[in-house]
């Protein structure tokens, strides 16, 4: 894999690097900045979490980070070299749900390593690894139609797992969930981090979440979305969700809603404005 | 679940809404007949069912109706392959070129709800008294409708669909054929039915008015002999061509794209 030698200002173990991103887009009353002057780093085989209030542009960050969008400032570099467009070694999982309604469960999960162009039976075989590792075997000839959410939104973690990427870069993946499931889930993605040694970026508006699975936790503003703090949990590995219930963990939580409530509230007061404004 | 246990539920889940449905026909049938026999309805427009059901055998007898039928199949096969290849390709372009999209989306929309079954005195002049004005006729009715759902389904693809796509970096092709295409066969495959339904009509409708070719011609020689029953019978064969499109469309579809 080729190098960029530009980047390498970071220390070498940053297998992800994101330096001063801005975003902004063209709406009907003027530009809106998403994403102001974001930089962060992730290491290789950490878990890093990104929470902010909803509208923060976290989604944006992390389309910006897939090479999803261009027409930003700033760079965003993998292991040294400049994400242009979607880079093979960052497997996204998406907010949205995203499994291919036309295929079973073991197609869905099957599908990069198709598109890769591995032989059918090598390909099953790889998809029912994976299928076991998010807990979903029994379903491999399902077609998502016949799934529940939470099952559903494990194909697509599966799916994106099939790839085999460097970095798993999750945007809300179980917003849609609720609490319990979102809980034992979250279970679900630690033991594959840790049996993957996986780099995770996970974005997320759940404290809960983000201080059970992350090792690190970035705080954004509500819009324009800068960074406010960066939280290193230091909370024993490995982890599982009793650990919610426990005196540190109630601490860490604490100290990431004191910043997220000014941001919420000032996200709650702008968009009442909004509604007064469009009203009178 | 068995594969046993699986094909009947099946057939229960079919048993049910077909023999409501045939339940319903015959109900109909029986209710035109007594309204027939006591006055409401005179016999001079609608024949009874009875004499209709009797009308069978001569029409299969003497009017070689099943020759008839296969004139109007094989128009309607040719005209129905060229809507779906024609049809398809062009929303595809469509899709693909947003400039032509443009420029021509609202008079292909103006041209699905033309009466263009009227056009077939240029027709004639084109094709003469042929099958293929038939079948060109059958094919322009159809078109639009194929056009637009192609276009409507491929725009409609859920943005995260063609995301995730990308995020594996998919090739230009593969977008197309993994994903754009799967996702909206089945919006195709509406405009498909709607294209046949037109197609069948004008098919039956342009053989009628140049008294050529099948099912439509017949109907008129036995309408011009004021043969009521014998003129519904064939009609019904009309209604089993269509039946057979659409039975042969829903299998395609299947086939295509299971899951859903
Ligand atoms: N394509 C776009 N065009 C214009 N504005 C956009 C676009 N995408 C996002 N925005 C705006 O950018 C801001 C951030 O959006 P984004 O989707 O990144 O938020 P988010 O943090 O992911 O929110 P949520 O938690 O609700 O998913 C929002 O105010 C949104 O209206
Ligand atoms: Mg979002």
């Amino acid at each position: 894999m080729a190098t960029n030698a530009a980047a390498t200002t970071h220390a070498s173990n940053d297998i992800l690097v994101v330096d001063d991103i801005v975003k902004s887009f063209n709406t009907a009353d003027g530009s809106l900045t998403a994403v102001d002057h974001v930089s962060l780093s992730v290491k290789q085989g950490e878990f890093m979490a990104v929470i902010g209030p909803s509208g923060c542009g976290k989604s944006t960050l992390f389309n910006v980070i897939g090479g999803l969008v261009d027409g930003y400032e700033g760079n965003v570099t993998v292991g040294g070299e400049r994400v242009n467009g979607p880079h093979p070694s960052i497997g996204m999982v998406f907010q949205e749900e995203s499994t291919f309604p036309w295929r079973t469960v073991t197609d869905n999960v099957a599908f990069p390593l198709e598109i890769a162009g591995m032989d059918k039976a090598q390909r099953y075989e790889r998809a029912r690894h994976f299928i076991a590792l998010v807990g979903l075997d029994g379903f491999e000839n399902r077609y998502p139609a016949e799934l529940s959410g939470g099952m559903r939104q494990r194909v697509a973690i599966a799916r994106t797992l099939a790839s085999e990427p460097k970095i798993l870069l999750m945007d809300e993946p179980f917003g849609a969930l609720d609490e319990q499931t979102r809980l034992l889930l979250g279970d679900k993605v630690l033991q594959i981090q840790h049996q993957l040694k996986q780099t995770c970026l996970l974005i997320t508006h759940n404290i809960t979440e983000a201080v059970q699975l992350a090792d690190r936790v970035l705080v954004m503003t509500y819009r324009p979305g800068k960074v406010k703090r960066i939280v290193d949990i230091n909370l024993p590995r490995p982890r599982s969700s009793e650990i919610v219930s426990s005196e540190a963990f109630g601490r860490y939580v604490a100290q990431i809603w004191s910043d997220l409530r000014e941001e919420a509230s000032r996200g709650m007061r702008d968009e009442e404005q909004q509604r007064a404004g469009a009203h009178s | 679940m068995n594969a046993a246990a699986t094909t009947r539920k099946f057939s229960e889940q079919r048993f049910l809404p077909f023999t409501l449905g045939f339940g319903a026909l015959v109900a109909f049938f029986v209710a035109v007949e007594v309204l027939i026999r006591i006055g409401v309805i005179s016999r001079y427009i609608v024949p009874l069912p009875t004499q209709i059901f009797a009308a069978f055998e001569r029409v299969i007898v003497e009017e070689e109706i099943l020759s008839r039928f296969r004139v109007t199949f094989v128009e309607a096969a040719i005209a129905g392959g060229m809507i779906s290849v024609v049809g398809i390709s062009l929303g595809i372009l469509l899709y693909r070129f947003d400039l032509l999209r443009r420029a021509t989306e609202t008079w292909v929309a103006a041209m699905a709800s033309a009466p263009t079954v009227l056009m077939y005195p240029l027709f004639l002049v084109i094709f003469g008294r042929s099958m293929w004005t038939i079948i060109m006729m059958g094919f322009v009715a159809g078109l639009p409708a194929v056009i637009l759902k192609t276009l409507e389904g491929l725009s409609g693809t859920r943005r995260v669909l063609i995301n995730v796509g990308r995020s594996f970096n998919l090739t230009p092709s593969q977008q197309f054929t993994k994903i754009l295409l799967p996702a909206a066969l089945p919006t195709i495959f509406v405009g498909l039915r709607l294209g046949l339904i037109f197609m069948l009509i004008n098919i039956v409708g342009v053989e009628f008015l140049i008294n050529f070719g099948g099912l439509g011609q017949l109907i008129n020689d036995l309408a011009e002999r004021y043969d009521l029953p014998g003129t519904y019978a064939t009609i019904f064969f009309v209604v089993l061509v269509s039946v057979c499109f659409f039975i042969f469309t829903e299998k395609v579809e299947r086939w295509l794209r299971p899951g859903t």
